[in-house]
């Protein structure tokens, strides 16, 4: 049986650009796929025609168990969209927005108030019903965008980069919103750039890159594909670089990587932190005083770089807020 | 199965069609009204145009123009406020356009497209909303009009058909500033490429002055112009045709009421065709 969304051969190009260049997917009910890839990769495209805004070339999709393409209004009843902008009306306060939300998914206007001051109170926005909205904060525009798009509590529910632009604590609130209703059984695909992100929420990931998927998924199973763990050590002082690299030449499974500036070594390993503390003993026997030691495993964004042969927010430095300057502090170290 | 919601609060079952088309138009009308209100400067703004237009006029060429047989400032003055009349009405074509290219920016209409919506809601809301301002623009305009000496000359029951015409004709236009609205993307372009088409349209016509003296060239585009029927219609309902007004040949002048409903529909229905089914494929 096909999963609460489901999709086969999408393709859809402007003009020249395939922006799906045959996507398929497969969504499980009730489990979260991370839909991952750098800017203009597809993802957005893929949202909109799965969410009924944008008609493919060609291919098909069902969404909660509906003909995406011939049935497209049955298709909006059991869905919730939540985009890259917060798509509310300004000038409404927080109740209103609900409120007309709720009336055209053919609400009664009762049970539409009713179901607007459940969705405050649970968004925390209770405060500040009756302002307008452009008085919010940007986190607050983010969570009553979300709660428009789960007025009818759909079982299925797409959020088109739904943490891009906030800052870290509102969007650890956002996350926990999301695991809240994951819990509640709703299927959820979710776009970002953000690898955290996709690590944290989603059970699967397909990463995407010129509109097709490269890759697919759990993000343990990508982990493994990329490669193994790798012991990172930084000496206190230059001179005993060359003695913590004999140690590590005797545990290490491949090349050892110095980096004289930062007095930073790293080898491949196997064996988990067992070896890491055999490592550790002998550096110390050896008198080397180290400032740092650890165990890596690879991370998502070495996985993404590895498929796509760049790093996921190279496409996006325009857009930097202070997560990805620090990311990309991160990834010009290495 | 994934099509069970998780809650009381699921879309409801399916209303007629033309039930829930009324519904959300309300809907999304309400939602427009409200903005007005909390956006008045709008609404001020697109009223002193149109009364500087009526001073002005009135004043400034009111002695010199002539109309019909004669060059008189009382005769100007009632010849001149259709004409001003329908030019405001025609102006909601901006305020429609703006507004939903404003909802198209902000990814309003994403939302809206997501929902299981009425297809012409969004758009009927808009227009519907844009209607209620034009009514209020021309109540106060009318007011403004009869400080400055405008009167009517024919019952009441004609000169409300007069004003249901105004309205028809505004509602008409205010889908082709929808539809400019979806083609152009911003709020800015919309406000311009809502207006800049309309000076043409509304000064080669009869509404400012009398077509008869026009070239021949000029005054068969002034006769067939679809404003100017509204205008001319106008004119008689309320009383307002000059002494020594000599009726042009063209069908539409002689015909009037009836002419200016045609272009109305006409307008009506092509432009709300076009722009719902580009509402249908818009993309931010």
């Amino acid at each position: 049986m096909p999963g609460a969304i489901y999709a086969e051969g999408l393709v859809k190009t402007f003009g020249d650009v395939r922006a799906l260049d045959g996507v398929d997917l497969d969504v499980p009910e009730g489990t979260v796929l991370g839909l991952l890839g750098p800017n203009g990769a597809g993802k957005t495209t893929a949202v909109r025609v799965l969410t009924t805004l944008l008609r493919p070339d060609s291919g098909q999709a069902v969404v909660a168990g509906v003909d995406v393409l011939k049935y497209p209004n049955e298709v909006r009843r059991s869905i919730g969209l939540s985009g890259q902008f917060a798509a509310v009306d300004e000038y409404l306060t927080g109740r209103e927005n609900l409120r007309m939300v709720g009336q055209l998914y053919q609400m009664s206007g009762r049970d539409a108030k009713k179901r607007a001051d459940q969705l405050l109170e649970r968004f925390n926005l209770a405060d500040a019903a009756d302002r307008t909205a452009k008085t919010y904060s940007g986190g607050m525009r983010r969570r009553l965008d979300l709660a428009a798009a789960l007025v009818v509590s759909p079982p299925v529910m797409f959020m088109d980069e739904p943490t891009t632009g906030l800052d870290p604590r509102n969007r650890q609130q956002l996350w926990e919103v999301i695991q809240d209703l994951v819990a509640g059984g709703t299927t959820l695909l979710l776009t970002t750039q953000y690898l955290e992100e996709a690590d944290h929420l989603a059970h699967d990931i397909c990463v995407i890159d010129h509109g097709k998927v490269i890759a697919r998924g759990t993000s343990d199973q990508l982990k493994a594909r990329t490669g193994g763990e790798r012991v990172e050590v930084v000496v206190h002082q230059s001179d005993q670089i060359e003695p913590a690299r004999s140690v590590l030449a005797a545990y290490g499974k491949g090349e050892i990587a110095v980096s004289p500036h930062t007095r930073k070594l790293t080898v491949p390993v196997t064996g988990g932190a067992k070896l890491l503390a055999e490592v550790i003993r002998d550096l110390d026997t050896r008198g080397v005083e180290i400032d740092d030691i650890g165990l890596r495993r690879p991370t998502l964004d070495d996985v993404f770089i590895s498929l796509t042969g760049h790093a996921a927010e190279q496409a996006k430095a325009d857009e930097a807020g202070p997560t990805e300057a620090d990311r990309g502090r991160k990834e010009s170290e290495r | 199965m994934t099509t069970t919601p998780t809650s009381e609060f699921a879309p409801r079952a399916r209303r007629g069609a033309i039930a829930q088309s009324v519904v959300d138009s309300l809907v999304v009308a309400r939602r427009n009204l409200i903005r007005m209100i909390r956006i008045p400067e709008m609404v001020i703004f697109g009223l002193i145009q149109p009364i500087m237009f009526v001073v002005l006029f009135t004043y400034v060429f009111g002695g010199s123009i002539k109309v019909g047989g004669t060059i008189s400032p009382q005769a100007y003055r009632e010849f001149l406020m259709a004409g001003i009349f329908a030019q405001t009405v025609t102006f909601a074509t901006a305020g429609a356009g703006a507004g939903i290219a404003d909802d198209m920016h902000k990814g309003l209409i994403d939302r809206f497209r997501s929902l299981p919506m009425a297809r012409g809601a969004v758009l009927t809301g808009r227009t519907l909303a844009d209607l209620v301002q034009t009514a209020l623009t021309l109540v106060v305009l009318a007011g403004v009009a009869l400080i400055v000496g405008w009167r009517t000359h024919e019952n009441i029951g004609k000169v409300l058909l007069g004003f249901l015409l105004l309205l028809l004709l505004g509602y008409a236009f205010s889908w082709i500033g929808a539809l400019i609205g979806l083609i152009v993307r911003t709020p800015e372009a919309a406000t311009s490429g809502g207006l800049i088409w309309l000076f043409p349209l509304t000064f080669i016509s009869n509404a400012f002055v009398d077509a008869n003296q026009m070239p021949a060239f000029l005054r068969h585009i002034a006769e067939w112009n679809p404003f100017s029927a509204t205008v001319q219609a106008c004119r008689e309902l309320f009383g307002n045709l000059p002494p020594g007004f000599v009726t042009p040949d063209a069908w539409p002048m002689r015909h009037p009421i009836l002419a200016s409903v045609i272009w109305s529909v006409v307008i009506l229905v092509v432009f709300r065709t076009l722009a719902v089914r580009k509402y249908r494929s818009a993309t931010a």
